[in-house]
């Protein structure tokens, strides 16, 4: 198969480009389309499912959608709407029209995550360590030292393989150009993957046909690729190692994935309430007494931890666990500490990092970024306030976040005298046009922004995997940019496809 | 497993064939008021009297008719013990414990509850609908699926027990009140009207084929023998036991338990009793006395479960 890649991909369709389809009355509105190009032509590896789309009866994507959206609701993939006392429950909002990323986009995509990856795994033992990169001025002392998510109980610390992000959901936006960047690393304990194995199962039962003759790259051996990782990262004295899944408990917004993922890879879903530190280990406690637990994947946040090392109030974690953690006694995924690589500041400078550690350019490149603890940075970013997106730098979800172009004057001082106040906590960025997805609103197929969060595993410094696929975010609401799901963000399946000599899904996968 | 974990399922388990019984007993009170005359027993209060709750139902409702003793026993969502609360419940337990149960199990049980909770307001005491009979047959399948989509393991037989207990507790609940209403009617013993009502007590249970079969005859003694002491009937109190002591066995060899716990103790003790009784001991104590008696044992055992396995003290 090797020797016939320089002849037409495989999936691109005999004919002439007359024979493309065309997604006719779609309104481009002057974004980039994923989907279709700027004559409404399906892009390359779209045109099986623009050629479907155009062929449906019309309401026969809402009927799909519906019947998509009735399946998530029995499979009790909800969160419930607290302001309603009736306890009305909610799916995550999902859009039937999936997202496709060619194969050569992929390629792209793939090549500078697994470059981003090694070169922060390379930063976080570094940093912890040696801190060389702080020695040698790429990196100023006090834009770490003050980052909040800067853990001094990590120092000296080196995790079992030297990896300290072994999952990672790194953020990448599309702007008109159709260019990626590389919006957020996500490097604590990113969420959202049990919906992209959730709305494939969904959207290989709903259309199938079109599912098989697009050359779909699989998902599903997400769940036993990290139970291999987090097998790989267990404390070197153990052979056979108990792992759990450490969860906040049933409130937590990400409950229904940390129980898909425990149940996916057949391992114990736990709370902070299971488990108990005695003599230098961590044990659960079950109906026979206690039982050893070596490798926890958490997903708690650092601070909730470990009430005797972190915040005293925390009931969610363990006591003592990062005593256990520092005598190597239970491997920890993601480590404690790596939300410093990922504080919106330290993201800046991602780019010298990959030239310091790995002596190359950044493949996917940053969104341009001022930092506006940089004098020059903040002034140009306080007089083009009303241009430029501020954030920020230790929040995530979409909060603490300034649109500029759609803030109001108040809202706009507002955060002029924030950044004035603490420079350190804010970093500002243009506003992107992100690239849109037809979507379903109504019967209609309308374009709405979206961003892609592709996931990462690395169980060792230069092994690093990297899903073909990923979430894609889609603002719902009409011209929004914010794609988070607590505000009006939904879903979408995303199609990566495969090159020649590829393994491609099939329906009948589990 | 998990003791948190066990402990869910165990409740998960009771509070669905909690539900289930508190479907029975309304779809029975409701189809026997079509069948009997105005005048006659009024079937409603002896109902609440069941639930134990009377004061909380008089405060909210004051009158037992068929609207206000439905709305209480399986819509009202300030009432924990009503179905929807103990579906509500079992739905939440079932959520902490997803992964270790089969996603069919899950899903039915999500199914179920939004059944329940949208139920049309017109349907609730309507003796006519069929909403009360699809509630046990959810219930059944429910007992189906986890039956057949899960190993018979530790978890499983938390599972049983639950039901089990639950439902040896239920079916000594259903015959007390109604002995004690029926009973001191005894001016009636032998009429139309009498049969009628211990059919529909043996209806409750899905008991009445069996006992045809077995007795043609209604006959008090014969069942009060068939709702206490039936070898095999799943729904009577002695195979309950049975089952349940069993299940709580295979808990114990799997977690390595040298000597038998409080629960396993308490319940081998109320096993006996029951193997060495019969009706007409039972009657002629008081079967108020008994049903009392019976039921402060199985609360005892239930305690014991929590110190026995879901509540252990840090000691390996």
């Amino acid at each position: 198969m090797e020797q016939h890649q320089s002849s037409l991909p495989a999936s691109q369709p005999p004919g002439t480009a007359t024979e493309t389809p065309r997604l006719e009355q779609y309104q481009l509105d002057g974004f980039f389309d994923e989907l279709v190009d700027s004559d409404n032509q399906a892009r390359l590896d779209a045109e099986k499912l623009i050629a479907l789309i155009n062929a449906m009866p019309p309401g026969e994507l809402l009927r799909r959608q519906h019947a998509i959206e009735r399946a998530l609701f029995r499979m009790g993939i909800t969160f419930t709407v607290y302001s309603d006392s009736a306890g009305t429950e909610k799916i995550m909002p999902f859009d039937v029209v999936p997202r496709i990323v060619s194969s050569m986009n992929w390629k792209h995509i793939e090549a500078g995550l697994k470059q981003r990856i090694r070169a922060l795994n390379y930063f976080l033992c570094d940093i912890y360590n040696e801190r060389a990169i702080v020695k040698d001025g790429v990196i100023p002392s006090e834009l770490i030292d003050t980052a909040p998510a800067y853990l001094k109980e990590c120092e000296g610390l080196r995790p079992f393989n030297d990896v300290w992000c072994h999952i990672t959901g790194t953020d990448l936006v599309r702007d008109n150009s159709g260019s990626f960047y590389v919006l957020e690393d996500n490097l604590r304990c990113p969420s959202g993957v049990s919906y992209v194995l959730q709305n494939r199962h969904m959207m290989k039962r709903n259309f199938p046909q079109v599912f098989a003759s697009s050359r779909v790259r699989p998902v599903s051996d997400y769940a036993s690729r990290l139970f291999s990782l987090l097998e790989d990262i267990r404390p070197p004295h153990v052979s056979s190692p108990t792992i759990v899944l450490l969860t906040p408990g049933v409130y937590n917004s990400a409950y229904y994935e940390h129980s898909f993922l425990a149940q996916s890879m057949g391992i114990q879903l736990v709370e902070g309430r299971d488990l108990v530190v005695e003599g230098g280990f961590v044990y659960m406690r079950t109906t026979s007494g206690l039982e050893r637990v070596d490798v926890i994947y958490r997903r708690i946040d650092d601070a909730f931890l470990d009430p005797k090392a972190f915040r005293e109030d925390s009931v969610l974690g363990v006591a003592g666990l990062m005593d256990v953690y520092r005598r190597g006694n239970v491997a920890l995924a993601n480590a404690p500490g790596t939300g410093i690589a990922d504080d919106k500041v330290i993201y800046a400078f991602v780019p010298k990092m990959i030239r310091y550690y790995l002596d190359e350019e950044a493949i996917l490149p940053n969104v341009p970024t001022y930092v506006c603890q940089d004098d020059d940075d903040r002034k140009y970013v306080l007089e083009h306030i009303d241009e430029l997106v501020v954030k920020a730098a230790g929040e995530s979800g979409g909060y603490g976040i300034l649109i500029g172009p759609h803030a109001t004057n108040d809202e706009r001082d507002e955060f002029a005298a924030k950044i004035k106040e603490n420079p350190r906590n804010w970093i500002a960025q243009p506003t992107l046009e992100l690239s849109r997805v037809p979507t379903l609103a109504g019967e209609q197929l309308e374009g709405r922004h979206v961003d892609l969060r592709p996931y990462i595993l690395c169980s060792r410094q230069n092994d690093v995997w990297v899903l073909p696929g990923g979430l894609t975010r889609v603002a719902l609401k009409k011209g929004s940019l914010v794609v988070n799901s607590s505000q009006g963000g939904g879903s979408k399946d995303t199609w990566v496809i495969a090159e020649a000599g590829q393994t491609v899904a099939s329906v009948g996968d589990k | 497993m998990l003791s948190r974990v066990a402990e869910s399922i165990y409740w998960m388990s009771r509070q669905v064939e909690r539900a289930e019984n508190l479907a029975r007993f309304i779809e029975v009170t409701l189809h026997m008021t079509l069948e009997q005359p105005d005048y006659l027993v009024d079937p409603w209060q002896p109902l609440v009297h069941a639930t134990g709750d009377n004061e909380l139902f008089q405060e909210k409702y004051s009158v037992a008719n068929a609207t206000n003793v439905v709305r209480f026993m399986a819509f009202d969502s300030d009432y924990p013990s009503s179905m929807i609360s103990c579906l509500r419940a079992a739905r939440e337990n079932a959520r902490c414990v997803r992964d270790s149960l089969s996603s069919e199990s899950f899903q039915h049980l999500n199914d179920f509850y939004h059944f329940v909770r949208d139920a049309p307001e017109s349907q609730l005491s309507d003796p006519t609908s069929d909403f009360f009979e699809k509630v046990r047959e959810r219930s059944l399948l429910w007992s189906g699926i986890v039956d057949s989509t899960m190993p018979h393991h530790v978890g499983w037989h938390f599972l049983n027990l639950g039901r089990l207990l639950e439902r040896a507790d239920k079916t000594s609940r259903i015959l007390d009140v109604k002995y004690f209403s029926l009973h001191k009617r005894m001016d009636q013993v032998g009429t139309a009207l009498d049969d009628l009502q211990w059919s529909t007590l043996l209806l409750a249970i899905s008991g009445i084929e069996a006992y045809r079969r077995e007795h043609h005859l209604v006959d008090i003694q014969k069942i009060v023998a068939f709702f206490v002491f039936h070898q095999s009937f799943p729904r009577s109190i002695f195979p309950c036991i049975t089952g349940a002591k069993w299940s709580l066995r295979n808990i114990e060899n799997d977690c390595g338990a040298d000597v038998p716990g409080n629960a396993s103790q308490q319940l081998s003790v109320l096993h006996h009793r029951l193997a060495n009784s019969n009706a007409q001991e039972v009657i002629s104590r008081g079967m108020h006395e008994f049903v009392d008696d019976f039921q402060h044992q199985l609360n005892a055992v239930g305690d014991s479960l929590a110190t026995d396995f879901f509540h252990l003290t840090a000691a390996s």
